[in-house]
């Protein structure tokens, strides 16, 4: 692998130079457009490598293309965040399910029908006034996916990742949420098999909602603590 | 392994990339290749190497520059190359050897419900191990460089804690240089928890804290 240029470099320089060595090492033409763009880069031929190897083991009988068609499906449709919202609203709802949830996340989430990969060990953290749930993975990209489906790429992110546990009030700030100095933060690194599901605070104004009514409000990013649940008025933007 | 996977408490990483309405796959090829990674565990060598292991290993440069998917779809075909499901000629030519044989896909559209429902867990609820820990004692993380894969941040060696919880007993999933696991050893994951100020410094908030969980091999007494 070429190595960037000799001498003292930052990591913002360094991060450049590996991104515009990038195609060398690929072997590919990369587009000069890709080079100003804050995501990380991908090699153009990488869709049709994919599609090279589909076919080579669907050819060889190693997969059922329709069983690829239906895990995409299953995570595009079935497998994502308003499953998650579903539990909090419960929780909302029925505090006799929210004791359950807190004292055992893994049964309680199970109780709506929701378990299996990535959520064998559920804990769920709760949102007070005082404390502030965060959720991360340092090393990887943990995540519960029956309840929030595959994470969304920031979460996955090196900013995100590096960030979260050194500097979280300054994580929440990028995400537009300030938190004053007596609020308690509590950073969840997703070591072990653990996973972890923000409840958030139920916001005011909601008393009359039903369940199905406050499970819209709940958001992707109030399940994993880097935004709070808007009261109805205020959310659509969110 | 202190790779630039364990990237706690590193700065100057740049802005986070939020994408409000981001796809749960940007591409077509990004759901193909996360379906193929799904529905080929049944293929490759006998003897696995830890996937996250894997990950780990790309050099650095390529790990920061390539997406999620990429670093997935790189060790993917690794595995099938290394175990002989495929071979490099056919991957070259997209189509089998002449005379390779045929398999019959393990993973059906039937069977995807199920086999996306499937616990993975490494929790050992068959073995009894005595805790070494109880809930609310100080702990100290090891302070140890491990060339193989770990589940110990940098971020917390060295550094003192309180154990919140006792998750139970779960395999180590610790590897030696190869990537390959040192032995199931069963032991209890806690979740310790480091105030931010023992972690960061004087300047951070008294209040904060950071929770990690961490296998029983983690820790000493403090």
């Amino acid at each position: 692998m070429s190595k960037p240029a000799e001498g003292p470099i930052d990591r913002r320089e360094f991060l450049k130079g590996a991104a515009a060595l990038a195609p060398q090492a690929a072997g590919t033409q990369q587009q000069d457009d890709h080079l100003h763009h804050d995501h990380q880069i991908v090699p153009a031929d990488i869709a049709l490598r994919v599609k090279a190897l589909e076919s080579l083991l669907i050819e060889k009988g190693m997969v059922d293309p329709a069983a690829l068609d239906a895990v995409v499906d299953a995570y595009e449709r079935k497998i994502g965040p308003r499953n998650g919202a579903r539990v909090v609203a419960r929780a909302w709802s029925d505090s006799a399910y929210r004791r359950r949830l807190l004292a055992d996340g893994t049964a309680a989430v199970a109780e709506l029908g929701y378990g299996g990969s990535q959520a064998e060990h559920m804990v769920v953290l709760e949102n007070t006034p005082k404390v502030h749930n965060l959720v991360v993975c340092t090393l990887c990209s943990c995540y519960p996916w029956p309840v929030l489906g595959l994470p969304p790429t920031w979460y996955k992110s090196a900013p995100y990742r590096s960030r979260a546990v050194i500097d979280p009030r300054g994580v929440l700030k990028e995400f537009g949420l300030e938190l004053g100095e007596d609020v308690e933060i509590r950073v969840w690194d997703s070591t072990a098999d653990v996973r972890y599901l923000v409840l958030p605070e139920r916001p005011a104004g909601t008393d009359n909602l039903s369940e199905d009514e406050l499970a819209a409000l709940v958001t992707r990013d109030a399940m994993v603590g880097v935004a709070n649940v808007l009261p109805p008025r205020k959310a659509g933007t969110a | 392994m202190n790779g630039i996977h364990d990237m706690g408490g590193m700065q100057d990483m740049g802005p986070i990339d939020y994408d409000p309405h981001e796809p749960v796959f940007h591409e077509t090829w990004e759901g193909r290749a996360w379906a193929l990674m799904r529905t080929t565990g049944g293929f490759g060598p006998a003897r696995r190497r830890n996937f996250r292991y894997e990950l780990e290993i790309l050099p650095p440069a390529d790990y920061l520059r390539m997406s999620y998917y990429e670093r997935f779809f790189k060790t993917l075909v690794d595995r099938l190359l290394s175990g002989n499901a495929i071979t490099q000629t056919e991957l070259d030519s997209g189509h089998p050897d002449a005379g390779s044989p045929r398999a019959t896909p393990p993973v059906t559209p039937a069977v995807v419900d199920a086999q996306l429902a499937r616990r993975g867990s490494l929790r050992r609820d068959d073995v009894h191990v005595k805790p070494r820990f109880k809930i609310g004692q100080h702990v100290r993380a090891r302070n140890m460089n491990p060339v193989g894969h770990t589940r110990l941040p940098r971020y917390v060696r060295a550094r003192r804690g309180t154990i919140v919880r006792d998750h139970g007993v779960f395999n180590l999933q610790d590897t030696n240089a190869d990537g390959y696991t040192l032995g199931p050893k069963p032991q209890h994951v806690y979740t310790v928890r480091f105030s931010a100020r023992e972690l960061w410094g004087d300047h951070v908030s008294v209040r904060d804290s950071v929770c990690a969980d961490l296998w029983e091999d983690y820790l000493e007494h403090a």
